[in-house]
């Protein structure tokens, strides 16, 4: 989590300084949902997400380097300098992306389940978006049919209480989003996406339901992202007072209290901690700010299999 | 041609077991015009009925080839394409792309095309045009059984995502198809009829209507060659641009709403390209820039015909 959060701060001012252009969308804030619930995946389990994808893509084990080069547009990104911020994806770790279209990513995770499910292979996909995205048909459709295949899909709905400006009151007619997804037969939960070691057991109960052949599962981690939508985000639709109360619940320092009061880990040792990983992020910006970008010739590659 | 898709769809089938087909009453009736019949006896388990969710058939294929599968969605009626567009434009065009090359996108989509038997506005359009705008996906529209065969076995064995037009009107079209396996390139246009006065470059149903004017013509001395584009994406500009030269003029037609259709496309590249090769402008032959209307006399108005093309060629060389 303290990776997360120092590559996010990092790459905050790397956009302002202008390394990073286009969209950046900063997960400070929601770093127990990524790492609690994708340590309760195996290494063979597909990851998709949404485009605030950088946490996730952390949390399965890419190279900060290559998180880092692609925010940069590098050619040693992680896409090769293709996709950019919200378009991160390691096909070695099964990290499949990263997508732009709210809830757009959805049917595809489903297919990933039927893929497994046609297979047998006790394989699973987990799959996060948030609460915006069940405002989409499509999120719908799939929840009917993962639900009447029984696909074997983990949908983790980060709800972190806003679609961009829009207020969860304000978009979706029941606004317990578990609830919804009991209502296409699909077991869920509800869970406090601040707490990494609840989100993490929670998880746990998803993914043993999941490969136990009981068809999909829907885990709500209710958590609050602590900037904006994104970097261009003036945040006028919440107030300072709110942004305080939950920067009380920062899972972070949450987490490093546990860890202090339960003997866990010494300050000395969380202190440690915090060195290394301000080390990665930084040797991380210079493997960036080196690398080239890609060459002209790149530009028709991978358009399709082949070069016409 | 309904039956040399479904021994496409077997033979690959047989020797692939990866591929596995996805779409509404696919099994019921085999589809709306049968082209899955019996497929679930033969294949069970492989062929699989879905709900009436475009969006969540397109995707979930999307992501079954994704993890190695070769699924073939159908759609029923290109016009519920709309209902897919994210899935086809915003993700299975650009997965390989945008991640930097990490995954191939072996995903044929089966869209039921064009005018047949007053079917209406929302049941009887011809997309191209929408799809060939979109780099990633590949546009394919067999005339005849044989080339339907033969494409569809290309698209299952490619790494891309195929959109495969079938013609509603051509499903009964039948022609020698041999049994021996076969398979058709994309990217090769077919030289239907040699000819050396008039290049008709046509797409889909307007093919068998090249046919029908070329030999309407012959017997006044002109002689009409037609090219069959067979695949819009990939595209056959060398074939298209020898028979201009060839002939000099040119008209391009299919079935699609004439503006921004894909004559547009094709004509634009003969004029950049082939300008001097040619003694009069290049003409189009397309539908009505309506919706299409129900009343059998007004659909008859909409839809290009066999005479709309043998005028346009008499004004060409005349």
């Amino acid at each position: 989590m303290a990776l997360l959060r120092v590559f996010e701060e990092r790459a905050a001012e790397q956009y302002m300084l202008g390394k990073i252009r286009g969209f950046l969308h900063l997960y400070i804030g929601q770093e127990a949902v990524a790492v609690g619930a994708i340590h309760a995946l195996g290494r063979d389990d597909y990851v998709t997400t949404h485009y605030r994808d950088h946490g996730h893509a952390l949390a399965r084990g890419l190279s900060v380097n290559a998180v880092m080069a692609e925010l940069f547009g590098k050619a040693t990104g992680c896409s090769k300098g293709m996709g950019g911020s919200m378009h991160l994806f390691d096909a070695s770790l099964n990290f499949a992306g990263g997508y732009a279209i709210v809830a757009g990513h959805l049917p595809l995770s489903t297919g990933m389940g039927f893929a497994f499910n046609y297979l047998n292979d006790n394989r699973l996909v987990a799959t996060f978006f948030g609460d915006g995205a069940l405002n989409e048909g499509e999120a719908h459709e799939v929840l009917n049919m993962s639900a009447l295949w029984n696909l074997p899909v983990v949908f983790i709905c980060e709800n972190n209480l806003y679609g961009m400006g829009i207020p969860l009151s304000q978009s979706m007619s029941n606004t317990q989003l578990h609830k919804m997804a009991e209502s296409y037969g699909i077991a869920s939960a509800q869970v406090d996406g601040m707490d990494v070691l609840a989100v993490r057991e929670a998880a746990e109960t998803a993914v043993q339901h999941v490969r136990s052949g009981n068809g999909p599962y829907f885990l709500e981690a209710r958590t609050y992202r602590f900037r904006g939508h994104s970097m261009a985000d003036p945040v006028l639709y919440r107030s300072k007072d709110e942004e305080a109360e939950y920067r009380k619940l920062d899972p972070i320092a949450q987490y490093g209290e546990w860890l202090l009061s339960s003997k866990m880990a010494t300050q000395k040792k969380l202190d440690a901690i915090s060195a290394e990983v301000e080390k990665q992020v930084e040797e991380s910006i210079a493997f960036a700010e080196e690398s080239p970008f890609p060459s002209p010739e790149d530009l028709y590659r991978n358009v399709y299999a082949q070069l016409p | 041609m309904r039956d040399a898709l479904r021994e496409a769809l077997h033979e690959e089938m047989e020797r692939d077991d990866s591929i596995i087909v996805l779409g509404e009453d696919v099994i019921t009736h085999g589809g709306p015009y049968a082209v899955t019949r019996g497929l679930d006896e033969k294949f069970p388990g492989r062929i699989r009925q879905t709900p009436i969710s475009e969006a969540g058939i397109v995707g979930t294929a999307l992501g079954a080839a994704l993890c190695g599968m070769r699924p073939v969605a159908e759609v029923m009626y290109v016009d519920f394409a709309t209902c897919a567009m994210d899935e086809v434009v915003n993700q299975m065009a650009k997965v390989r792309y945008m991640f930097g090359g990490q995954t191939d996108v072996p995903v044929v989509l089966r869209l039921p095309s064009g005018s047949a038997r007053l079917l209406a506005a929302q049941h009887s359009q011809c997309l191209e045009a929408w799809f060939l705008h979109v780099p990633g996906l590949q546009v394919v529209v067999p005339s005849t059984a044989y080339d339907a065969k033969g494409l569809m076995k290309t698209a299952l064995r490619g790494k891309d995502p195929v959109l495969f037009m079938e013609y509603k009107r051509l499903y009964t079209n039948e022609c020698e198809v041999p049994d021996e396996d076969y398979a058709i390139p994309f990217g090769q246009a077919d030289v239907k009829r040699e000819g050396g006065d008039v290049t008709i470059v046509a797409t889909g149903p307007m093919v068998p209507k090249a046919l029908e004017a070329a030999d309407l013509l012959s017997p006044e001395g002109i002689e009409v060659e037609v090219v069959d584009t067979r695949t819009l994406v990939p595209f056959d500009k060398a074939t298209v641009f020898a028979s201009v030269e060839k002939t000099n003029r040119v008209i391009v037609t299919d079935e699609e709403v004439k503006r921004g259709g894909t004559s547009a496309e094709i004509a634009s590249l003969i004029a950049e390209e082939c300008f001097d090769a040619l003694d009069a402008p290049v003409k189009r032959v397309a539908a009505a820039e309506v919706p299409m209307p129900f009343s059998p006399e007004l659909e008859k108005l909409v839809v290009p015909k066999t005479e709309h093309l043998v005028a346009a060629a008499r004004e060409l060389v005349g």
